[in-house]
């Protein structure tokens, strides 16, 4: 469809700014300033571009589009092959999207190591993109671990006081899950010979005992990810630890890498299994929702809570995905991409209190609202978006999930529909706690109100946002074909596994 | 028995390397003390003519009555091995000059123990073996101790020496009783021998033990590692890069051919207790290594569980195996030569530091030489896309080929363990504010280069790893022809 490597661009544009800061020299005041200015630009570049991969992607199709191919490592037939489809676009919008809110959010927050905090995000940039776009397992499990080593940097260096601990706890648990998740790869390319996805979508049939124990090798990197309860506990302390930027990439694009995982890979390549152990995700998602909305509620951070509600939203992407109709799986995408947009602006509402006061705890705020109108609205609308306001994105990935959960299983829509009242709770609680009241506190008696550089952080989200609520199928659609092919494909191979047991 | 011109250019490298040294020792001995500077670059530039005659031109075959041989993998090997001692020599100076312990010795006994790691690399029967093995170890036990007014160094070098002549007893038990049983201590006979049926005989097992048992030893893999640690940490820092690298190449690829080559009628016999030791080596590197302050023992452990690694590709036992351990090495050598030119660099007021916490802060006074620390440690900790995960890839991928899940299960696991302590050392670097003075400004010199080109390799091995593993699937040819 296009001529040139569009996707290994969007890919590999922000290494060149990452170069450029690399290289830069000078006064600090000069490298800084410039650091800034460059980062900024490639990243807006590069989501430029992305658009232009929405743009020019075909909608109707199911099978993966732009694709690349390039032998990287033939002696072990690993190759690069980048490509993508319905379910990837979106997320590589949303990675391209964030990266420049981060960098433009961080403008005066952050002014120690400017510089390599400039590279750190560019890179991540670089591997978030190409993780969605890989289709080879072995370049995916690359890009998917490289994420690792910057924002390990990134909590361990521009972290809050306990960010050594949240560093190492958010490297390991990861890296523990994920090296089970190479095993499982390299067993998938001892069984065909090759690393490539859509060979080995089409040519792996794993007898169930092997399906079980590579789903589960899966399942565990991607659970970490995800977080599922009970492995999410390195999410609240590296939420609380990290940036604001930092935790506007955790919760918005890397939660993401879990539920995306699970879509490409678990799902198609064994679907055996996943149907095996729907129910056993079913139940930790039901326990995520209800119990980290209850522990959501006594939080005295409002990081910390706003980590714990992600828990809870991605508990419904789980639901989401294993209910395996269309409603689910698209509900599932479009509340990730809801998620990734919202929580990432709900931590930025933090970072601008955080900014001006330097504390987090909820109970140092108070009537925030008659010095911050602006900001009493921005929190107000992103708090309701959460919540699931119809109208806004939140809604729609709520509801279709539920309607997708309530075909497959009644009682499992029920448990989860729960943890919208419990989610209405704690959002409206904390945003009662800190712009509603009386202004009593002296330190808050001087805080300023968003400035323009904030109002064109939080700008672009609002209208993400509304357009999501209002008209989602400008996201629907596109993904339908590929969501449509997820699920045949899946049923077909229920189906032959069914027939080749019932044949004698 | 009549030798041949072949066997003479087959071993040319050797003879070459051997005329070398003998002449810059005769010339330093004639001149004194100031030849050291010449004898020295010298000897680098001896011992990278000589991997350059590995392949002016390339020749493979027997020689000396089937003492020995050479072929593909050999020479893969013997080229590790000299270029790693060749940079171990270049990094050596500037330590030595410091400690006043710079003599025109240390070069040549670093030239006489590569010869040996060569002859053992070319073994091609048990006597040639032990000869070029007691031809490294005995040099090697000296060049420990070489700074003769350190306790500790001292210390390293009586250790290496007891332990090492334990190992290399061990090592000569097995091969007399495998002599005694198969008839003979050449492999080709070995190997016919266990194909007519000696195979069975619980002595060849026996004796097979002791051989590995030996080898292990060499190569440090656990439970014969207890040396290690000590050695490492008490031997002068160019020593401990140098036992880093070439012996353990050296002995790793004895155990290849030995193992590989006669004894692969024993195969399930060895493979037990090669899978046992890669184990425990992995585990052992990986959680002895956690509080460890002194870097150079934290090195000393991190070696361990590399060796773990390796040892696993090679219970594989298949091509690939074979192929995974090359590879393996070759990226093995590159971070632990780059990780040791950072640890030659760490002084403070010209005293050489070792603690893992002087680096604290680093990442704010010497930029470019944390970031070039940081590329070796997330390389050894094998996270993608840096080489050292491309190593441990292939590992696994042969491991579990050859259907040895539950190793390849622990070693993954033993590598998030072992991730630790190289975060750590990212950590102390970057999250840590300096404590104390900060570290003296590395000179223009040797060791800079080295880290700057070792990073360069890691990089480029990370990007395309597509070479060199067609070198590593070249070398396993040459015991799968």
């Amino acid at each position: 469809m296009s001529s040139w490597p569009i996707l290994s661009l969007v890919t590999f544009l922000p290494l060149v700014g990452a170069f450029f800061c690399l290289i830069v020299n000078g006064p600090k005041e000069a490298v800084d300033r410039n650091c800034r200015s460059a980062a900024l630009v490639t990243s807006l570049a590069t989501f430029v571009i992305s658009l232009l991969l929405w743009a020019r992607f075909d909608g109707t199709k199911a099978s993966f589009q732009f694709e690349e191919t390039l032998a990287w490592v033939p002696a072990l037939n690993i190759g690069y092959h980048m490509g993508v489809d319905g379910i990837s676009l979106f997320f590589v919008l949303l990675s391209t999207l964030l990266t420049p809110i981060c960098i433009l959010s961080s403008w005066d927050a952050v002014q120690v190591r400017v510089k390599e905090y400039m590279i750190a995000f560019l890179v991540l940039e670089t591997f978030m993109v190409g993780m969605f776009c890989a289709l080879d397992l072995a370049l995916f499990y690359v890009f998917f671990e490289g994420v690792l080593i910057p924002m390990f940097l990134i909590i361990g260096v521009w972290g809050g006081k306990r960010r050594v601990y949240a560093a190492f706890k958010f490297f390991l648990y990861t890296l523990l899950g994920s090296v089970l998740m190479l095993l499982a790869i390299i067993a998938i390319y001892w069984q065909i010979g090759t690393t490539d996805l859509p060979t080995a979508m089409e040519k792996l049939n794993l007898p169930f005992r092997w399906q079980f124990w590579l789903w589960l090798a899966f399942f565990a990197s991607f659970a970490v990810k995800v977080p599922m309860w009970p492995v999410h506990t390195w999410l609240p302390d590296a939420h609380v630890e990290a940036p604001t930027a930092g935790s506007v990439i955790l919760a918005g694009v890397l939660l993401k890498m879990g539920g995306y995982g699970f879509l490409r890979f678990s799902v198609p390549l064994m679907p055996e299994a996943s149907q095996y152990f729907a129910p056993f995700v079913f139940g930790l998602s039901i326990v995520a929702i209800i119990y980290t909305s209850l522990v959501a509620l006594v939080q005295e951070d409002m990081k910390k809570l706003i980590a714990y509600s992600s828990v809870a939203h991605m508990g419904f992407v789980t639901i989401g995905i294993f209910v395996m109709n269309m409603q689910g799986v698209q509900g599932s995408i479009f509340q990730m991409l809801s998620h990734g947009i919202v929580s990432a602006a709900l931590f930025l509402c933090v970072g601008v209190v955080y900014d001006r006061m330097h504390t987090r705890e909820i109970a140092a705020y108070g009537g925030l609202v008659h010095r911050m109108p602006r900001y009493a609205f921005t929190f107000m609308f992103f708090t309701l978006a959460s919540v699931g306001l119809p109208g806004l994105s939140g809604f729609v990935g709520e509801f279709l999930v539920l309607l997708g959960a309530f075909k497959a299983n009644t009682w499992v829509a029920f448990l989860a529909a729960t943890g919208l009242i419990l989610g209405a709770a704690y959002a409206l609680w904390l945003y009662r706690k800190i712009i509603f009241g009386e202004l009593t506190k002296d330190s808050l008696k001087a805080i300023l109100d968003m400035n323009r550089r904030e109002i064109t952080v939080f700008l672009p989200l609002v209208l993400i946002t509304v357009w999501m609520g209002i008209y989602p199928n400008s996201f629907l659609d596109p993904m339908a074909p590929s969501v449509d092919k997820l699920i045949g494909d899946y049923n077909a191979a229920l189906k032959l596994a069914r027939t080749a047991a019932l044949a004698p | 028995m009549f030798l041949g011109l072949e066997s003479w250019t087959l071993a040319r490298p050797e003879i070459f390397l051997a005329v070398a040294t003998g002449l810059l020792l005769m010339y330093g001995v004639m001149r004194g003390e100031v030849a050291t500077p010449f004898v020295s670059a010298a000897t680098s530039v001896a011992l990278l003519a000589t991997a350059a005659l590995l392949f002016l031109p390339y020749r493979e075959g027997t020689a000396f009555a089937s003492l020995f041989i050479t072929d593909r993998l050999t020479t893969t090997m013997k080229a590790l091995v000299l270029v790693g001692s060749a940079i171990a020599v270049l990094m050596s100076r500037a330590y030595f000059e410091q400690v006043k312990a710079w003599r025109f010795e240390y070069p040549l006994l670093v030239a006489l123990a590569t010869l040996g790691m060569m002859l053992m690399i070319s073994a091609n029967d048990l006597m040639a073996l032990y000869v070029g093995l007691e031809l490294q170890s005995l040099a090697l036990y000296v060049i420990a101790a070489f700074q003769r007014d350190s306790i500790r160094s001292t210390e390293a070098g009586v250790k290496y020496f007891v332990l090492g002549s334990v190992a290399s007893g061990m090592l000569l038990f097995g091969a007399s009783l495998i002599y005694g049983f198969c008839g003979g201590t050449a492999f080709v006979q070995i190997s016919r021998a266990l194909l007519d049926g000696k195979a069975g005989e619980i002595g060849t097992v026996i004796g097979l033990v002791f051989v590995v048992a030996g080898l292990a030893f060499k190569v440090s893999a656990v439970p014969f590692h207890m040396w290690t640690p000590d050695v490492y940490e008490g031997a002068p820092t160019p020593v401990t890069a140098l036992f880093a690298v070439a012996p353990k190449i050296a002995a790793i690829s004895l155990m290849v051919s030995v193992l590989m080559g006669p004894f692969k009628p024993l195969f399930a016999q060895w493979q037990q207790i090669i899978v046992v030791a890669s184990i425990l080596s992995m585990a052992l590197g990986a959680f002895a290594a956690l509080r460890q302050q002194n870097i150079k023992r934290l090195m000393a452990y991190s070696s361990i569980g590399n060796v773990g690694y390796v040892l696993l590709g090679l219970a594989s036992g298949s091509e690939k195996g074979i192929q995974s351990v090359v590879f393996y090495l070759a990226i093995y050598v590159v971070m632990t030569l780059g990780a040791f030119s950072i640890i030659l660099m760490m002084k403070r007021r010209d005293i050489m530091v070792e603690n893992v916490s002087d680096l604290a802060g680093l990442g704010k006074s010497h930029p470019l030489m944390a970031f070039a620390m940081l590329i070796f440690m997330f390389s050894m900790a094998g996270i993608p896309p840096l080489a050292g995960f491309w190593g441990k890839l292939y590992i696994f991928m042969a491991a579990v080929e050859a259907r040895l899940f539950w190793p390849a299960i622990l070693g993954v696991l033993a590598s998030v363990v072992a991730s630790y302590y190289y975060l750590r050392i990212v950590k102390v670097m970057y999250f840590d504010e300096a404590t104390a003075e900060a570290l003296d400004l590395p000179a223009f010199g040797v060791n800079r280069s080295v880290a700057f080109v070792a990073a360069f390799l890691v990089a480029a091995f990370s990007l395309a790893p597509q070479p060199l593993s067609l070198v590593a699937a070249a070398a396993a040819k040459g015991l799968f022809p």
